[in-house]
């Protein structure tokens, strides 16, 4: 997908005689990438058209609509199928269809209609930037938290061993396990929801600043001290800047943890925000929304991941050069 | 200028699980300041422990070092360190890894400027300061090493292996450059190779090394340097005395990784 964004042309790999096995040589070609996406919103399409996707369901309805000759919506066909006593649960999750799926053209009215008009008191983009500003705090503290702390149990046996323990015990947690408590002692929304994404990039950051202290080449950390350096000297002028690239990885990774913890911490426990958009949508059976906010979802994910890159190429172009 | 005083230095490394391996034993020697020791032997004799003793980066298990009188006990500015290779700075350009050192004792950057030009002149980057070291070869790296080393202006320069990851012809070509530097600044250089042609032509003093227990086998004043000084390399290094030179230390070597093959097996 984010070959989409990368340079066109043939590169250095062009004339190499031998690629399949070669992992350098294999690349993601836009075109392809262009095919696929392509293939996704073709597939998306069939998938809302009747013949699509056929159902029992699907037919069953077919079949009443064409004998009764009304049009009745999902929401009436759902109850009525609820009351009917031979449609059992397994029926609402099995069709696919007109009613259960917006489709691509239904889907952007709706996107226009959300930039304009929005939902559930916010507009797409005030959803967007709720999401994306608990993020942004989210993953301030944590790198402000764990980056300190990171380095400090690679540099001091005894911050190793007194960091050790709640490293280990807290970071197998998944975040969303301790939302419960969470919202119990802070309450719903911004509270609790910042502070659980604190709680999931720290370890992140804590581990990988950590490895970044650990990659430093002893031979560097001499030849800084045979040049006069002191400890502070070496700590600004040579640990960390030899980190930054675990550093980095480390915030890509978090970032990225922190987006989709985000989103699900949202459909329970926040009154705006994409996530709460979408669990929203749900209950209104609004499925131009519920598809707009995933797809919302998915490219501030692969913005993030492209601006990130963006960052890294220019932050730390000896990367990989070594 | 500044003796350098070894006296009975003794390494002994505690190895877990393992008998305690004796790295340097009993070595003793004296080196009048301005002089380019080489170190020469096999692998595992304690070349790389007694450079780091020197160093200061760590502390012997016995005996001393005195560098002017001075007990050294830690690095410091006064003794330089060339590693083989990736010892540079890549988050810095060629400029700024050379002024670290100055910059790390408070100098500005209008007081390193004309140092720092100067330097990247005398080893032959004239023009490359803006460069990221990525960008320079391996042999261009090792001159930078050089150029931020001298840029402390330290008594001692030590070197382990400076020139050992680089091709035959860029290394012909580094040894003329440690040559020169050596004559130009007149500072003590003690530099560790495997080549017995590197180790006879660069060191004016040379110590064929022996492993289990590391000591100073054979100490050599010899004439190639101040020779090579004048003449061309190859043309030195094709001289009967150089000849000669060379196949007497190769045999001595010889016998000594021939004692620990049979050790071993
Ligand atoms: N940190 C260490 N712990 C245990 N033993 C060590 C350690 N460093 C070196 N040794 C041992 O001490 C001996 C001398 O090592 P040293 O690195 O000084 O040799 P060297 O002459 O530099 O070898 P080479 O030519 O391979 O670089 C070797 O037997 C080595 O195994
Ligand atoms: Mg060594």
């Amino acid at each position: 997908m984010t070959a989409l964004f990368s340079r066109f042309g043939g590169g250095p790999d062009a004339r190499k005689t031998v690629t399949f096995g070669d992992a350098a040589a294999v690349r993601s070609l836009p075109f392809w990438s262009l095919v696929s996406l392509i293939g996704i919103i073709v597939l998306w399409w069939a998938g809302t058209k009747p013949w699509g996707f056929p159902s029992d369901f699907q037919q069953a309805y077919e079949a009443k609509a064409a004998a009764e000759g009304d049009n009745i919506t999902t929401r009436q066909m759902l109850i009525e199928c609820g009351a009917a006593p031979d449609c059992d649960d397994s029926m609402y999750s099995q069709f696919l269809g007109p009613r259960t799926m917006a489709s691509p053209i239904d889907t952007w009215r709706g996107f226009n209609v959300l930039r304009t008009d929005g939902f559930a008191d916010h507009t797409l983009w005030e959803h967007s930037w709720i999401s994306l500003w608990r993020v942004i705090r989210g993953m301030f503290f944590g790198i402000l938290f764990g980056v300190p702390v990171g380095m400090a149990m690679g540099l001091s046996s005894r911050l190793r061993g007194l960091f050790d323990t709640p490293v280990e015990l807290f970071r197998p947690i998944p975040p969303l396990g301790i939302l419960p408590l969470f919202i119990l002692w802070f309450g719903i929304g911004d509270p609790s929801a910042v502070r659980l994404l604190i709680f999931a990039s720290v370890w992140i950051m804590i581990i990988s600043a950590r490895a970044g202290v650990g990659t430093v080449k002893l031979s560097k950390i001499r030849a800084a001290y045979s040049l006069g350096a002191s400890k502070p000297q070496v700590l600004r002028r040579v640990i960390l800047p030899n980190a930054l690239p675990e550093l980095f990885t480390g915030i890509r990774v978090a970032l990225g943890v922190s987006w989709g913890t985000l989103v699900a911490a949202e459909l329970v426990g926040a009154e705006a925000g994409l996530g709460s958009m979408i669990f929203r949508a749900r209950n209104f059976f609004r499925l131009d929304v519920m598809l707009v906010g995933i797809i919302v979802i998915a490219v501030i994910g692969v913005l993030m991941d492209v601006f990130m890159r963006f960052l890294e190429a220019r932050l730390i172009p000896w990367r990989g050069k070594g | 200028m500044k003796e350098l005083k070894v006296s009975s230095v003794g390494m002994v490394y505690n190895v877990p699980k393992s008998d305690d391996v004796i790295a340097l034993n009993d070595v003793s020697f004296e080196l009048e300041a301005g002089r380019l020791l080489t170190l020469l032997g096999p692998s595992g004799c304690g070349k790389t422990t007694l450079l780091n003793i020197l160093a200061g980066f760590l502390a012997p298990t016995s005996g001393t070092v005195e560098l002017g009188g001075q007990q050294i006990t830690k690095p410091g500015p006064d003794r330089g360190m060339v590693f083989q290779q990736g010892a540079l700075f890549e988050w810095l350009s060629v400029e700024q890894n050379i002024a670290f050192g100055p910059k790390m004792n408070g100098a500005s950057k209008s007081e390193t400027k004309p140092m720092v030009e100067e330097l990247l002149h005398t080893v032959g980057l004239a023009g490359f300061g803006d460069k990221q070291i990525y960008e320079l070869s391996g042999g261009m790296q090792q001159r930078v090493a050089l150029a931020r080393c001298l840029a402390n202006d330290p008594d001692v320069i030590l070197m382990d292996e400076p020139l050992g990851a680089l091709d035959a012809l860029t290394r012909e070509k580094m040894q003329g450059l440690i040559l020169k530097l050596w004559q130009e600044t007149g500072k003590t250089v003690i530099l560790v190779t495997h080549s017995v042609e590197e180790a006879l032509y660069l060191g004016d003093r040379l110590f064929v090394m022996a492993p289990r227990p590391g000591r100073i086998e054979r100490d050599y004043n010899l004439p190639f340097a101040e020779i090579g000084l004048k003449v061309e390399p190859r043309e030195l290094k094709a001289s009967p005395d150089f000849i000669e030179r060379r196949e007497e230390i190769l045999s001595l070597i010889w016998e000594m990784e021939e004692q620990i093959m049979g050790h071993g097996s």
